[in-house]
């Protein structure tokens, strides 16, 4: 006795003014490798970036060879060879007064390329050094600020009631905080000392210290959605229906919510990235951020300060720098979100 | 519906409570910290900093350095500055309010108009040439971190292009009151208004032009055409007034935050002495008092922009008065 | 497969029909830069004062054509060709200028299947229909209030005066569509075009919406083009009638003639697939429906069940459960009333047997389901499935019980992890209680997936990749991993295309014939039910009014709710057009009360063996 004969072979398709798309027959991550592979915007920001970080990467290769100078070092009395001359880098200042010195302004050649900054080091060596930096602490305290906020959240959404409430005033009451004056704070607090944790040890002055305060800020920012999330995949409907089956709580956590919840983490990784190293900027050119002798391009920026109108490109390259890693940032974050969250692209 | 309301306001002041807790936490109890040591200065001999402390009380216990702190804050009102002594705290945050204040309200008024007009446009010709421009604008205005939009302004301004008719009349980095001479206040606020606004007009345009076009998706823009509405009418009446209300709920909390004091890094450029700027210059020379003051002042903004966006809500959104 | 001979009688006879559609052919931009045409060479007419159905299933095109006819397709994705005339004007030649001048909110105006959303949801419901009225006249401000408010005690809304006033959200979906036609009729349209306007509304609120666009087509004098899935409708209310399939016209022609002597196979199909409410008087059992072959239009037989329930001892007995939601509002969210969503409810059912649960949204028949297997922890009550008493179980001896009670859900897209590949999903609850290895797992899952009448091969697929049937096929063979001793279908068949409606029942009837798997069925079609049910229950505002065997609900019923919604059903005979239901207006009321409300004691008399009414009053 046979069942019901498959007669939906003969029927069409769903209604093609619906705006269905065709589904290739893969998984969900595959159509998401393909969504960005098929974009020319994801494309061409993703290898730029890649180019970015590379670039950051030779810094050593570039101040040796090409610029031949030590980036860290103070250049007051060097000298550099222009058309055969050699010309000082910190030179008599020619501008209003006449008094002290000025660095010398881009060469546009190897050596000091985009100038000199107010100790005579090589701007463009130390932009590429800071740019190591800048991503670093980026990333780093993007992954951090990620995972904390998924615990956070996922422990708020899913386990609810007396956990959920704590949670949600911590966070509420961190988020209340401006966030900027809390980053502040924080590093005011934090700098300048080493820490010492059994066998961590935390020196002074180190990038840990503006990694975990980034991240930390951030984390209310990104809870709060992941939260709701979750509260909403609880509601779900095939995780009702997995409840039905008798499928256990745990494996519902980890095969049923967890999967669904990480689109939305991904959604946030390079919008985070973004704002992360425009905090890190900001920090650092208000003297709280990453500390000397280590360079980012905020700190360059903070260096730049003075010397505002005698050699702007000390400020212009640095800015320019973070702009353009910032836009690729958003513009392949842009395209992700598309890819993971259909609903959400026909608003282009 | 009383009994609502003082709920609400108790839950505020218990937020703005939390965060002074936190606040002096930070300062005064993180295990590395030695305010009296900060006070005392660098390489400053042990018993300078003994006198430090004992003169300041920071030997009493944190828990009445927290209770003295908030009673000369609030109910004395005479609480010093340990930075600058004998300054009077509350008066130097209500100096420098109005400051801010000028500088955030007239960019809220810039950004607002500029961020609805470059949505709205941009959702309009949507894929064609004016919403590429405009979208790419706003994609770099929200690459460019505000202080070095701030820096490029005055290099031009201040700098190179000073001495052009364009902009002769930019007056020198620094804030004149209102009351003092309106012209000059009015010319040294319009570089600042434009920084700060720049950043919020590429956000709101393109939050606002995203609202705009899935607005388009729902079914009573369908109903509003059908009808035979003509597209501008659909447009602005129908698909706009929907999609206008997360931006109102955004307008409130990022004027709240910062007229709290969020706008530091624009202050800091172009020499304001708002709230921004006294909280971080403060924060640098660990004037502990003159923090509590400013953080307090800060939070108290955030917590009574959340509550005004709330019955913002209310009001504009008539689905939300279903009881 | 257009009869020419059979289109419009009105051009034979020489008045201009009101709409004229000549080889229609519609193409959407897909994917890649592809077009994929939807409609076909599509001919049809609309005389002044007629009405003419499109019916079809989904994917035929109806909707789409609907939309062309004024002009709402996005001219940037979407490309048409041939010819509409409305009113003498040609729409593929207007520009967005002329439509808006002389068709839209003009010559024809439209009302569409979800009133939930198609209104703006921050105007007033005057300033809305006020806006149809000057748009394209100029009309003072009180002239057009006046006359919204006239618009409004038209359609037969109550107290219309002050609701003018009220915001869309105050209204229910049956008021919001009485909105909706009000607005419409605001120009006084030659031709009104109702894209499927009763579908999402309940069967009693159907009923009257029906009714009232009749009264008003006879009183404005206008044609109506009147877009559909439901042959019962279509009887109902249209003269004459186009079948369309993948954007072609397959049959067209006056109902009666339609309904009486279809010609085509797929007509012959589709109407073979349509229960008629009363056609089971006389079947002991529950009746399969035909299966009629696509190439020669032959129908098959209907085959009814074969087992027959077991009496002896009830494999769920349901007593006094009762399930109650707070409901939350003001600033401090605190609970102002609750909703008494099952209240008192009590049934039994037997091994082998299928009782439906029947009513109209918000009766709480969902709600007895998924409290029944605890999916809410907000019920009471006592639920004993075989010797354990579901109520009384701790969570692990609850999870594994399970087993014997599984649920067939109503959006079947949504009760599946998009993130799981279907064979994933089906061994999951294999592995979960512990029955065999993986391979056993896979091994059954493949046998089942034929006995659904899929393939095995279609196990590497995600859910998204399956059609709307097939999809609710897979949430059975999903279901029947664990070997369920009783199944709850909730409102499984509802949102299925005709066709396949009757094929998916003809599956659950087909599992309870060769396992032995007594049903709960919930639905709102009564017309299904019957063919389906052993024994009927019907369910109002929470409580079971009236409970008995399918012959004796159906032909007998004693309650008065029962009635009325017996009344209600549209049934696919063209002779009942004339008929009038004369229902007054309702609103349906859900029972949410307040804090401190006493539920009264419930008696019930039996009028019948078996047959139970709630006593009134």
């Amino acid at each position: 006795m046979g069942a019901s004969p498959e007669q939906e072979t003969a029927l069409p398709p769903a209604d093609p003014s619906a705006g269905e798309k065709v589904w290739s027959r893969r998984g969900p991550w595959r159509r998401v490798l393909q969504g960005l592979l098929g974009s020319p915007t994801a494309m061409i920001s993703a290898a730029l970036l890649v180019l970015i970080v590379i670039a950051t990467l030779l810094a050593p290769v570039y101040a040796k060879h090409v610029a031949g100078t030590d980036p860290f070092r103070s250049g007051l009395s060097a000298k550099i060879k222009i058309d055969g001359k050699p010309v000082p880098v910190m030179q008599q200042s020619t501008e209003g007064l006449g008094l002290g010195v000025t660095p010398i302004g881009p060469t546009w050649g190897p050596q000091y390329m985009l100038g000199a900054d107010g100790q005579g080091r090589d701007v463009a060596a130390r932009l590429l050094y800071g740019g190591q930096n800048s991503l670093l602490i980026a990333g780093a305290s993007t992954v951090l600020c990620l995972l904390i906020a998924a615990i956070v959240g996922i422990a708020a959404g899913y386990l609810g009631g007396a956990v959920d409430g704590v949670l949600s005033n911590l966070i509420d009451m961190i988020w209340a905080f401006p966030v900027y004056l809390l980053a502040i704070s924080l590093s005011i607090v934090m700098i300048g000392k080493s820490y010492a944790f059994g066998p961590f040890e935390i020196s002074s002055g180190s990038l840990i210290v503006p990694i975990l305060i980034i991240g930390l800020v951030y984390v209310p920012y990104v809870a709060r959605p992941i939260r709701g999330r979750v509260l909403a995949l609880n509601q779900s409907e095939f995780v009702m229906a997995a409840r039905g089956l008798g499928i256990r709580p745990g494996r519902i956590l980890w095969r049923h919510i967890l999967p669904n919840v990480s689109t939305t983490l991904i959604v946030f990784a390079p919008m985070l990235m973004a704002l992360n190293i425009v905090t890190e900027s900001s920090l650092s050119f208000l003297s709280v951020g990453v500390q000397p002798p280590n360079a980012s391009w905020g700190t360059i920026l903070q260096d730049g300060q003075t010397l505002l109108y005698s050699r702007p490109m000390v400020s212009l390259a640095p800015g320019l720098a973070i702009m353009v890693t910032v836009l690729l940032l958003n513009l392949f974050g842009d395209v992700l979100r598309d890819v993971l969250d259909p609903k959400s692209a026909r608003g282009r | 519906m009383l009994a609502a309301i003082l709920s609400r306001l108790l839950r505020m002041v218990v937020v703005m409570f939390g965060i002074s807790v936190i606040t002096f936490l930070i300062f005064f109890a993180t295990p590395s910290s030695d305010p009296a040591a900060r006070i005392a200065g660098k390489n400053a001999a042990q018993e300078t900093i003994e006198a430090v402390r004992k003169d300041f009380g920071l030997d009493r216990p944190l828990y009445v350095q927290y209770g003295l702190m908030m009673k000369r804050l609030f109910i004395t009102r005479d609480l010093t500055s340990f930075a600058n002594r004998g300054q009077q705290i509350v008066p130097a945050v209500a100096a420098a309010a109005p400051a801010t204040l000028s500088l955030v309200s007239g960019a809220a008024v810039l950004w607002m108009l500029g961020g609805i007009l470059t949505g709205i446009t941009a959702a309009a010709w949507r894929g064609r040439w004016p919403d590429k421009l405009l979208m790419g604008i706003s994609m770099m205005a929200v690459a460019m971190p505000v202080f070095w939009v701030g820096e490029m302004v005055n290099l031009i301004t201040q700098n190179r292009l000073h001495d052009t008719w364009a902009f002769s009349w930019v007056p020198a980095l620094g804030y004149t009151p209102f009351s003092q001479d309106p012209g000059l206040w009015f010319r040294s606020m319009v570089f600042p208004w434009l920084t700060l606004a720049f950043l919020y007009i590429g956000l709101y345009g393109r939050m606002l032009r995203t609202g705009i076009i899935e607005t388009y998706q729902e079914d009573f823009i369908r109903t509003a055409r059908a009808k035979g509405l003509t597209g501008r009418k659909v447009l602005l009446k129908h698909a706009t007034r929907s999609a206008i209300i997360p931006i109102v709920i955004m307008f409130g909390m990022d004027f709240g935050v910062l007229v709290g004091g969020a706008a530091v890094l624009t202050e800091v450029v172009f020499g304001i002495n708002g709230v921004g700027r006294l909280t971080y210059q403060a924060l640098k020379v660990l004037d502990l008092p003159m923090i509590m003051a400013t953080v307090l002042y800060a939070s108290f903004f955030v917590v009574v922009a959340n509550a005004v966006v709330d019955l913002l809500c209310l009001l504009i959104d008539p689905r939300m008065r279903r009881a | 497969m257009t009869d020419l001979a059979t289109l419009t009688p009105a051009a034979a006879v020489g008045t201009r029909p009101i709409l004229s559609i000549r080889d229609l052919s519609v193409s959407f931009l897909g994917a890649r830069n592809s077009w994929t045409r939807v409609i076909e060479g599509l001919s049809f007419d609309v005389a002044p004062g007629e009405t003419v159905a499109l019916v079809g299933e989904s994917g035929s095109g109806k909707s789409v054509t609907s939309l062309s006819v004024l002009g709402l397709l996005d001219p940037a994705t979407s490309r048409l060709e041939g010819s509409i005339l409305l009113d003498g004007h040609d729409v593929l030649k207007l520009d967005e200028a002329g439509m808006i001048r002389h068709i839209r909110g003009q010559a024809a105006a439209m009302i569409f299947q979800e009133p939930m959303t198609s209104l703006h949801p921050i105007y007033r419901v005057g300033d809305q229909i006020m806006e149809a009225l000057t748009s394209h006249r100029d009309m003072p401000k009180a002239e057009a209030r006046r006359q919204a408010i006239a618009l409004l005690e038209r359609v037969r809304i109550p107290n219309a005066a002050k609701r003018i006033d009220d915001y869309p959200h105050a209204f229910s979906g049956g008021m919001r569509q009485r909105v909706m036609i009000a607005m419409a009729l605001a120009s006084r349209p030659k031709l009104l075009i109702a894209d499927e306007p009763t579908t999402a509304l309940d069967v009693t609120v159907q009923g009257e919406i029906l009714d009232l666009l009749k009264d008003l087509q006879a009183e404005f004098g206008m044609a109506m083009l009147f877009i559909t899935h439901d042959m019962g409708v279509v009887a109902e209310m249209a003269d004459r009638t186009v079948v369309m399939l993948r954007g072609r016209s397959v049959e067209q022609g006056p109902t009666a003639a339609i309904f009486a002597d279809p010609q085509q196979p797929y007509t012959r199909a589709l109407l073979a697939s349509v229960p008629v409410l009363g056609s089971m008087k006389g079947e002991p059992a529950p009746l399969r429906f035909p299966v009629v072959d696509m190439k020669t239009g032959v129908a098959g037989e209907a085959l009814p069940l074969r087992s027959k329930p077991d009496l002896t001892a009830p494999i769920l007995d349901v007593r006094d459960l009762v399930t109650r939601f707070d409901v939350r509002g003001g600033m401090l969210n605190r609970r102002v009333a609750r909703v008494h969503a099952v209240e008192n409810v009590s049934f039994r059912i037997f091994p082998g047997e299928t009782l439906s649960l029947v009513g109209e949204s918000g009766c709480g028949k969902s709600t007895t389901g998924r409290s029944i297997i605890r999916l809410n922890d907000r019920s009471t009550g006592s639920v004993r499935l075989g010797d354990d008493d579901l109520f009384g179980l701790g969570a692990e001896a609850m999870r594994r019980k399970r087993r014997e009670i599984q649920m067939i859900p109503q959006d079947p897209l949504a009760s599946m992890n998009p993130r799981m590949t279907v064979g994933d999903a089906l061994v999951e609850p294999f592995l979960e209680h512990g029955m065999g290895t993986a391979a056993e797992g896979r091994a059954k899952a493949a046998r089942l997936m034929d006995q659904v009448g899929l393939t095995a091969a279609m196990l590497e697929r995600y859910p998204h990749e399956f059609s709307g049937g097939q999809r609710q096929r897979v949430c059975i063979a999903r279901a029947l991993m664990l070997d369920p001793r009783l199944i709850i279908a909730d409102e499984s068949v509802s949102a299925l295309d005709v066709s396949v409606k009757a094929q998916v029942v003809n599956l659950l009837l087909d599992i309870q014939d060769r396992m032995g798997i007594a049903f709960l069925f919930i639905s709102h079609d009564i017309a299904v039910v019957e063919r389906i049910s052993h024994r009927i229950a019907v369910m109002y505002m929470g409580e079971i009014v009236e409970i008995g065997p399918r012959a004796e609900i159906l032909e007998r019923p004693r309650h008065a709710y029962t009635r009325q919604l017996i009344g209600a059903v549209t049934v696919p005979d063209p002779a009942r057009r004339h008929l009038r239901r004369n229902l007054a207006v309702t609103e349906l009321r859900t029972p949410i009360r307040p804090l401190d409300y006493a539920p009264p004691v419930r008696r019930y008399e039996e009028v019948a063996p078996g047959h139970l009414v709630m006593i009134e009053g």
